[in-house]
């Protein structure tokens, strides 16, 4: 294998067996999740300088294991703070040779409750979203530094320094290796789904053209809600973002044209949907609800409708008044005119443009909306479909001095026209 | 990425005979690996050729069907994976934890699933676009 | 009941030689079709050989790896569909009104899946 080669192995062993081998070394190291961090790089510095010699081990994530646990005496032997945190690592500081405990003994057991704590402690309050998503991406995604770097458009060394101060503000906040309970779990818990959603969204608003690693986000970020969902199966809304990813992301081939211009979902070529992130979401959400029996959290809510969308072969057998039904009700989650206006869109489209403009227009004068030039488009939309030609016309030309898209501008221009 | 991940048929999967107790624990502990890790997309085995057809397709000919079993086991698949991974070493890696309980397995494929992006150069429209301009440009030179 | 429909290897897929104007669109609306009858669960182009792996098994040994191209490309998958289905007769019938799957023509194989 060339250097290149066993550079590429090492990085996939890396994305592979980091997580597991950062939370079992956490556990050793009483909870200290940025020694566990550092011990981990040291082990996969050390398989960098090996392997491209001695071959890559039979079971890299023993090997990486052991060698981190060596690094970590060497290090206890040489520094008396090491000693402190890792407590069970011996304690006859009198003898010479240190005697390593069995670590291995129910290491399987424990781990996926050490991945739980990792998840929980990577996404924890104390941080604040920026380096929650950097912690997370590091430590659970496996990603290096100069990849989290590139999938955010920021130097290398920003994120270097984001993670720096992220395990800094963890220590000095003495934040414990546990998974919360009770109602602490329930915010936590949230926050760890905005972070999964966070990354995926940075991911879906990627455009051609972008560096490869953006769109590849929304990968990784399907990738950790399913490892959330290993984690915590009973827990509907993990499903219901797995479901809305899913879904989402079933439509990347169709949403946008060769020249790069957005495609409406109702004008995507549906036979580029992805079928089998379309199936799997359908599945996630019909575990979501089945552990909520039908009751909808945020992630759930949307995800149920984006499968009224999914289910539909062609935009014509859109069931529009359960996207509407699921809107009011998410809506009462999430009030905002956003919700709102998409409500008014599919109550026009079920029950008619007079009873969707009504939605829309308690809406309309909403600060919030001010520079949204979805608002006058869908206005112009319903009032075409009124027969309030001038009226229409007014909004799509609105709509069209608000948008920065050539294409979109020119869309609108000609809908005022009324083409 | 998307990567398919065909395990070959063999002697034992043609004849239709159910794999050890062993060998289907540790599949199945495998398959879990797969699923904790968020990487599986999908996975199935395929019945013996003997319940399956090939449909031969030859131009100007009406199209025709032979029915299995078909001899040359190395020619056929006996089961499959879906897996999301960076890249193909990510597969690679993932693979080579395949349990070989019982010798059962020998070779196994992956292969890259196409994307959108991989059409992008190929539909007629746009070939024909390029040749038009490519024509343009040599014109200009 | 679900059957995998695999369209084989051949010269021509691993050419990577497109299929003519004719046979594509005459898939699209084939494909257009399936979906339209609910008949698809999975439909997937593979990249050719010379992006593929395999990986070798023998006993206990490490497993080995070995590149592609593959030259027998009678044992390659090109193309894969998982499609729903009454019976094998059923699919059969089916797929009969495929259009050509390859300019020279094309074989298809379809297997019952074990669940």
């Amino acid at each position: 294998m060339s250097v290149s080669d066993i550079q590429t192995t090492v990085e996939a062993v890396w994305r592979i067996e980091s997580p597991r081998l950062i939370a079992g070394l956490a556990r050793m190291a009483r909870g200290d999740v940025g020694l566990a961090e550092e011990l981990a790089q040291d082990a996969l510095v050390a398989a960098l300088e090996q392997w491209p010699d001695d071959g890559v081990p039979r079971n890299p994530g023993a090997w990486l294991m052991t060698t981190a646990k060596r690094r970590a005496i060497d290090q206890f032997r040489r520094n008396e703070r090491y000693a402190e945190k890792l407590g069970e690592i011996g304690r006859e500081q009198e003898h010479k040779e240190v005697t390593l405990p069995d670590f291995d003994a129910g290491l399987e057991d424990h781990i996926e409750d050490d991945l739980l704590r990792l998840v929980f402690v990577a996404c924890h309050p104390v941080l604040n979203t920026q380096a929650r998503v950097a912690l997370t991406l590091r430590m659970l995604g496996g990603l290096t530094t100069d990849e989290i770097a590139r999938a955010f458009l920021v130097k290398e060394s920003a994120i270097a320094q984001r993670i720096v101060r992220a395990k800094k503000a963890l220590a000095a906040a003495k934040v414990p290796f546990e998974v919360p309970e009770g109602e602490e779990r329930i915010a936590r818990l949230s926050s760890v789904l905005e972070v999964i959603y966070l990354v995926f969204n940075e991911g879906y608003s990627a455009t051609r053209g972008d560096d490869w690693m953006r769109p590849a986000l929304c990968e990784e970020a399907m990738r950790l809600g399913r490892v959330l969902v290993g984690l915590v199966p009973k827990e509907s809304e993990v499903h219901g973002l797995v479901a809305l990813m899913e879904l989402q992301a079933s439509r990347t081939a169709a949403r946008t044209a060769r020249d790069g211009t957005p495609i409406l979902l109702l004008d995507q070529d549906r036979g580029r949907w992805d079928r089998i992130l379309i199936q799997r979401g359908l599945l996630a959400l019909s575990l979501s609800e089945a552990i909520a029996d039908g009751a909808y959290g945020p992630y759930s809510a949307q995800a149920a409708i984006a499968a009224c969308h999914a289910r539909a072969n062609v935009p014509e057998d859109t069931d529009w008044a359960r996207i509407a039904a699921l809107y009011e009700g998410l809506a009462k989650l999430r009030p905002s005119p956003v919700i709102e206006l998409n409500r008014g869109v599919a109550v026009g489209m079920a029950f008619g443009p007079e009873a969707g403009l009504a939605v829309v227009d308690a809406v309309a004068a909403d600060p919030a909306l001010k520079d949204y030039h979805l608002l006058p488009s869908v206005r112009g939309d319903l009032l075409e479909k009124l027969g309030r030609r001038e009226e229409a016309r007014a909004e799509f030309e609105r709509a069209a001095g608000m948008t920065e898209n050539a294409r979109e501008r020119a869309l609108l221009l000609d809908r005022a026209n009324g083409r | 990425m998307r990567f398919m991940v065909i395990v070959k048929a063999s002697e034992q999967s043609e004849g239709g005979q159910s794999p050890s107790a062993e060998l289907l624990a540790d599949m199945g502990k495998f398959n879990e690996e797969l699923v904790k890790a968020g990487v599986m997309l999908a996975g199935e085995g395929l019945r013996p050729s003997s319940e399956g057809a090939r449909i031969v397709f030859s131009p100007d000919v009406e199209p025709s069907v032979v029915d299995g079993p078909f001899a040359e086991t190395k020619e056929l698949v006996g089961g499959f994976w879906i897996l999301q991974g960076r890249n193909k070493e990510e597969i690679v890696e993932w693979i080579k934890r395949m349990p070989n309980t019982d010798g059962a397995h020998h070779q196994v494929e992956i292969r890259r699933i196409a994307e959108a992006s991989d059409f992008e150069n190929l539909t007629p429209e746009l070939a024909a676009r390029e040749d038009r301009l490519r024509r343009q440009v040599e014109g200009q030179a | 009941m679900r059957f995998m429909v695999m369209v084989k290897g051949s010269e021509e897929s691993e050419s990577g030689d497109q299929p003519s104007k004719e046979n594509f669109e005459a898939m699209i609306k084939f494909n257009e079709r399936l979906a339209a009858e609910g008949r698809i669960v999975l439909a997937e182009g593979l990249t050719t050989s010379s992006e593929a792996v395999r990986v070798w098994f023998d006993g206990d040994a490490e497993p080995r790896v070995t590149d592609g191209p593959f030259a027998e490309t009678k044992e390659l998958v090109a193309g894969v569909w998982i499609l729903n289905g009454e019976s094998l007769q059923d699919v059969v019938e089916l797929m009969l009104q495929c259009p050509n799957p390859e300019n020279s023509g094309g074989v298809l194989e379809i297997r019952a899946l074990d669940s």
